[in-house]
């Protein structure tokens, strides 16, 4: 593995991968076994995602924040050579109706929209926020009524009700079909739908559960940790929740919890949802320890991917390669992807700043990366 | 008037030192803004508070106000605090 920050242009498989301490790229050989790593770039900012535009496959847009400054959107439209900031990123709307007013603190996800609306882009915040950029990312405006919505922000709850660094808004997904259907998910406040390009959402939670004496029917209790769409269905959505993993096959309105079939002692808490590109019966998941005082860990210090070839009818620990004993790392939410070689190959980021991938859908884990930040997020792209 | 720049954003000035004018903080931040532009909301959130980590000096003296007065031959020292890092 070379360091390098050239910016040579290539068809292949490049893995962005954005952690606490600033964001690489890892550019893949024809056959992902050699990576040539591009950075870091922004190092000692917070980067939460680093999202390539599908629609151009070259414009990278990079959510920043550092320790001490405020949170903003950086720009790239040539592969990470140079970037532009953001002349208004995500920020919210002064105090409406007597509701607390608020700040962002960070952009957690970003997603491109769809093909038909070549400069759109979807931001989620940390608080819960939506908003949406129609000019590449440049300038970003609150999105929907939801941000300063009384229910909705009923819903959100407060900063102590969500994930231990801030409640987020994520899982943004637009339907490849219909660019006025769009989710999105909050941690926590449930799943919510648009019908009408963002006019307005609804919660869709049926089948959800919630922890353990709380009321399913209260949306705030709900914590779907990562939601997606398959690119092959899009009525399929597969999610990983706080409380299990679960399918929802539209029109169907009920989620059901497919994480039942999880081995027991493994159980069916994590943070990633990762679905097949061209297989909608194919998922994978990695389960983290979510018992007794939630330590966040591989279970049992076992880390392991699992798999579903039956739309989660059954499940295949999925762990060659990968420590055996004693590694209690995790991966977050945004931090584990599949790309769309025709053998479909795997990887994910983890806390402890490994980068892990698999040529074979999981069958066969390497280590490319060690010693990187704690990883937030990686994607896997094809440049232009 | 002088104004020190923390090294966390010397990526929009070039310098640890600029200078720049108005009668009030918000008027300072302001004029920092239009010279270099996005330095103001990395230190001031939409709600117009300073940022939980940024501390702002006027002549030794902390500042939180934003419409406080400012005389044009004192020294604005924008510092980055320990909690931040």
């Amino acid at each position: 593995m070379t360091r390098n920050h050239s910016t040579a242009i290539s068809n292949r498989l490049t893995l962005l991968v954005a952690t606490r301490k600033g964001a690489w790229l890892f550019h893949g050989d024809a056959q992902r076994r050699a990576w040539r790593v591009d950075g870091p770039h922004f190092l000692g900012h917070i980067i939460n995602h680093l999202v390539l535009d599908p629609r151009d496959g070259r414009t990278l847009l990079a959510s920043a924040k550092t320790g001490h400054l405020g949170p903003t959107i950086f720009r790239s439209t040539d592969l990470g050579q140079s970037w532009q900031e953001a002349t208004q990123p995500p920020a919210f709307a002064p105090a409406v109706n007597g509701m607390e007013a608020r700040a962002v603190d960070h952009t957690f996800w970003l997603t491109p929209g769809p093909a038909d609306e070549a400069e759109v882009w979807y931001a989620g915040t940390s608080p819960q926020g939506l908003f949406r950029s129609n000019d590449g990312g440049n300038t970003w405006a609150p999105f929907s009524c939801i941000n300063d919505d009384a229910q909705y922000r009923k819903w959100m709850g407060s900063v102590q009700d969500g994930t231990p660094d801030g409640p987020k808004l994520h899982s943004i997904i637009v339907d490849p079909r219909d660019s006025k259907h769009l989710y999105f998910a909050m941690s926590g406040g449930g799943v919510h739908e648009s019908l009408d390009g963002g006019a307005s959402f609804a919660p869709l939670v049926k089948g959800m559960e919630v922890v353990a004496s709380f009321d399913p029917a209260e949306i705030a209790f709900h914590d779907p940790h990562c939601v997606r769409l398959c690119p092959s269905n899009p009525d399929r959505l597969y999610q990983q929740n706080h409380c299990g993993i679960y399918r929802l096959d539209r029109p169907s309105d009920r989620w059901i919890r497919i994480g039942n079939a999880m081995p027991k002692a493994v159980g069916d808490i994590g943070f990633p949802m990762v679905v097949h590109p061209r297989d909608d019966n194919t998922a994978w998941v990695f389960p983290m320890d979510g018992t007794k005082v939630w330590p966040r860990t591989s279970p049992d210090g076992r880390p392991s991917v699992y798999g579903t070839a039956d739309g989660g009818a059954s499940w295949q620990r999925l762990d060659n390669g990968l420590p055996q004993s004693q590694a209690w790392w995790t991966v977050k939410r945004q931090a584990m992807t599949a790309d769309r070689q025709d053998a479909v190959g795997l990887y994910f980021g983890t806390t402890s700043g490994e980068l892990w991938a698999s040529r074979d859908a999981g069958r066969q884990w390497e280590c490319i990366a060690r010693h990187l930040p704690e990883i937030y997020a990686v994607e896997a792209v094809e440049l232009a | 008037m002088k104004v020190l720049i923390p090294s966390a954003l010397d990526s929009y000035t070039g310098q640890s030192q600029v200078e720049a004018v108005g009668a009030t903080l918000a008027d300072v931040l302001a004029d920092l803004d239009r010279h270099y532009p996005g330095i103001r909301f990395r230190m001031i959130d939409e709600q117009e508070q300073i940022r939980r980590h940024i501390r702002i000096f006027f002549d030794g003296e902390q500042i939180r106000d934003l419409t406080l007065p400012l005389c044009a031959s004192g020294e604005l020292i924008i510092a980055q605090a320990l909690s931040g890092g």
